[in-house]
């Protein structure tokens, strides 16, 4: 099968692979350039998983071809931390248990950055629909929407 | 959180520093920095995708089955049927001496649930696997299907597994698991009140969101590593020694990281046949369920059926209670004979009743089997026994909580399955429960202990 090349910059990084036309960004993240915090739980788009960052957006990397991502900026929780310190919704999580199995996690941390970064005060009902993409089968979804408020605190906090 | 120390207050060595205070989970900084390593985080050069053909039927015999199309299917490198498997017939607890071996890891003459595994497809790619899966020729003779418990039961109803020659699991009880306490006729006939109950429920999905799966690495000396999201480790590692008839000494198992289980992933269904499959070409191989196979395939929570009655006094005493419980196991064993069996020591509830006859049956049908789920076995039988507690309650015309109060076991009372009660606490949790759901009740009810002081 023919390849396709692609080229995006992912947590600040340049990576560039050759792929299968047809390859979905999730398989490419993590199978080729071997970045596996996005999970794959349905490949349809419906769990929220696999979510990532493209250009400050949240997107299903389950959904997204891999050869459309040419010059973007990726990012996905794995690259959240900077020099070894968590990022202030990863403590969130960490502080108010809202993690379980942890599957959901780095898909969950992805929803509630594009949420804080476009809000960042946001109200528990935004937080409930910035996360509405996203299943989780352990927590409940409280402490996560806990977490997320705490995390909001925590910047506003920071910024004053 | 608030710890009430009053409650046993004399009995308890109160080195509870921990609880009611927040510890870090040991697993957390890899969850939320996505380093947590899942089974199928591990990729391998040359991993093989493994793909199931399977029966769309609930019940057939199996006439023949071509694999000559799917063979020449480009990225194909082998087709796996019954015939490769070692031990092929099997059945979970046979560690633990429950039997008999009932399920084939890939049909073998028949198929008894629609969705059963038939083939197994390995190939270079998911989408090759699949492809070729779909060229797998199997001829069908369709047999009449059974699917609602009380039907499998009657004579005359279609054979759902020659392995165990009836519809029902035979305990060395009989027919079903059986509880005999006191003279249940006796008590009806005392009672002033009767009353008759059926309460069913259908199967229920874990719907983990990592689907069920394995990845297999051969290690180059005949031993094989295999990260796995099981529950059940050593189950599925010591079943994987008799289905493949390898020394356990040359199986490698990691797991423990299971993304959301739930007991659905007890069964030793992947890991089997991906070893196998890694043995027979010497290559990594990679068995992920889809989500559409995680919702139809997975075991799910059995169906029950409870039918309840019991014999009641206007002053609140159950003098009697007889259950009949039916678990479906589905078409094969699983954990159900063992999920039917706690039903018979369950269904008394936590309560004192001293006439009791409990029968439960695990019957098999053409459905998905089932298996574990989070307090299988009893679950259904808890919502069935509240419900039921509630209109007893309510046909007496008493406080459904001062209810409860009455029958509460305590320590010292004899169970219908004959265990003594020891350690009891459910008159102090429903005393804490009515003054937090602020539902007062009778003063002598807040007086009472579950210790039985003097007796």
């Amino acid at each position: 099968m023919a390849k396709v090349p692609v080229q995006f910059t992912l947590n600040g990084a340049e990576k560039a692979e050759f792929v299968d036309s047809g390859t979905t960004l999730l398989h490419a993240l993590r199978d080729k350039i071997g970045d596996t915090s996005p999970k794959g739980g349905c490949h349809q788009g419906t769990c929220g998983a696999c979510s990532v960052i493209i250009d400050g957006e949240l997107r299903l990397s389950c959904l997204t071809l891999a050869e459309t991502c040419n010059g973007a900026e990726i990012r996905t929780t794995s690259g959240l931390a900077e020099a070894g310190v968590l990022h202030p919704l990863q403590r969130a999580f960490l502080d108010a248990f809202a993690t379980q199995c942890g599957f959901c996690t780095p898909g969950m941390i992805m929803a509630a950055k594009v949420l804080l970064d476009h809000t960042p005060n946001p109200s528990r009902e935004e937080v409930v629909e910035a996360l509405s993409g996203n299943i989780c089968r352990c927590t409940g979804y409280e402490p996560i929407i806990q977490a997320v408020l705490r995390a909001a605190r925590a910047n506003s906090q920071n910024a004053a | 959180m608030e710890l009430r120390k009053s409650y046993f207050a004399d009995v308890r060595k109160d080195g509870l520093n921990e609880i009611g205070q927040p510890r870090p989970r040991l697993d957390s900084p890899g969850h939320v920095t996505g380093k947590t390593a899942y089974f199928a985080d591990r990729n391998f050069p040359g991993m093989l995708h493994l793909k199931m053909v399977r029966s769309p039927h609930h019940h057939a015999r199996i006439r023949t089955i071509d694999t000559s199309e799917a063979e020449k299917h480009p990225g194909v490198v082998k087709i796996l049927t019954a015939k490769d498997v070692p031990h092929n017939v099997y059945t979970i607890l046979i560690l633990i001496q429950i039997g008999p071996e009932d399920e084939t890891v890939l049909a073998d003459g028949k198929v008894r649930w629609k969705g059963e595994a038939v083939v197994a497809v390995l190939a270079e790619t998911e989408r090759a696997a699949q492809e070729a899966g779909a060229k797998v020729k199997v001829d069908y003779e369709v047999l009449p299907a059974v699917f609602d418990m009380e039907e499998a039961l009657k004579p005359g109803a279609p054979l759902v597994n020659e392995y165990h020659g009836q519809n029902y699991y035979l305990y060395d009880s009989g027919e079903c698991r059986k509880v005999r306490f006191g003279d249940v006729e006796a008590g009806f006939a005392q009672a002033d009140h009767i009353l008759e109950q059926s309460y069913q429920s259908s199967p229920i999905e874990h719907a983990p969101t990592e689907t069920t799966g394995c990845v297999v690495a051969p290690e180059g000396n005949d031993r094989f590593t295999c990260y796995t999201n099981t529950q059940a480790m050593f189950f599925t590692l010591d079943n994987t020694s008799i289905i493949l008839q390898m020394p356990g000494s040359k199986l490698h198992f990691v797991g423990g990281t299971v993304g959301g289980g739930f007991g659905g992933k007890v069964d030793v269904i992947v890991e089997p046949i991906a070893i196998l499959g890694a043995k027979l070409t010497g290559r990594p191989v990679c068995f992920i369920y889809s989500r559409e196979e995680e919702m139809q395939i997975s075991s799910p929570r059995a169906a029950e059926k409870v039918v309840i009655k019991d014999g009641v006094m206007n002053d609140g005493r159950i003098v009697a209670r007889k259950v009949t419980g039916y678990t479906d196991a589905g078409a094969y064993s699983r954990h159900s004979p063992y999920g039917a069996q706690k039903g018979a020591a369950h269904y008394p509830g936590p309560y004192t009743i001293p006439n009791v006859w409990i029968d439960t049956y695990c019957v098999y049908t053409n459905r998905t089997p089932s298996s574990a789920m989070r307090g299988f076995g009893v679950t259904i039988g808890d919502f069935a026994l509240e419900v039921q507690m509630d209109k007893l309650a309510r046909l007496i015309g008493m406080d459904p909580l001062e209810f409860r109060f009455i029958n509460a076991y305590r320590d010292g009372d004899m169970k219908a399955h004959r265990q003594p009660t020891e350690g009891a606490a459910l008159i102090e949790c429903m005393q804490e429960a009515s003054r937090a759901a602020n539902w007062p009740v009778a003063e002598k009810f807040m007086a009472m202990s579950s210790y039985k002081k003097g007796a």
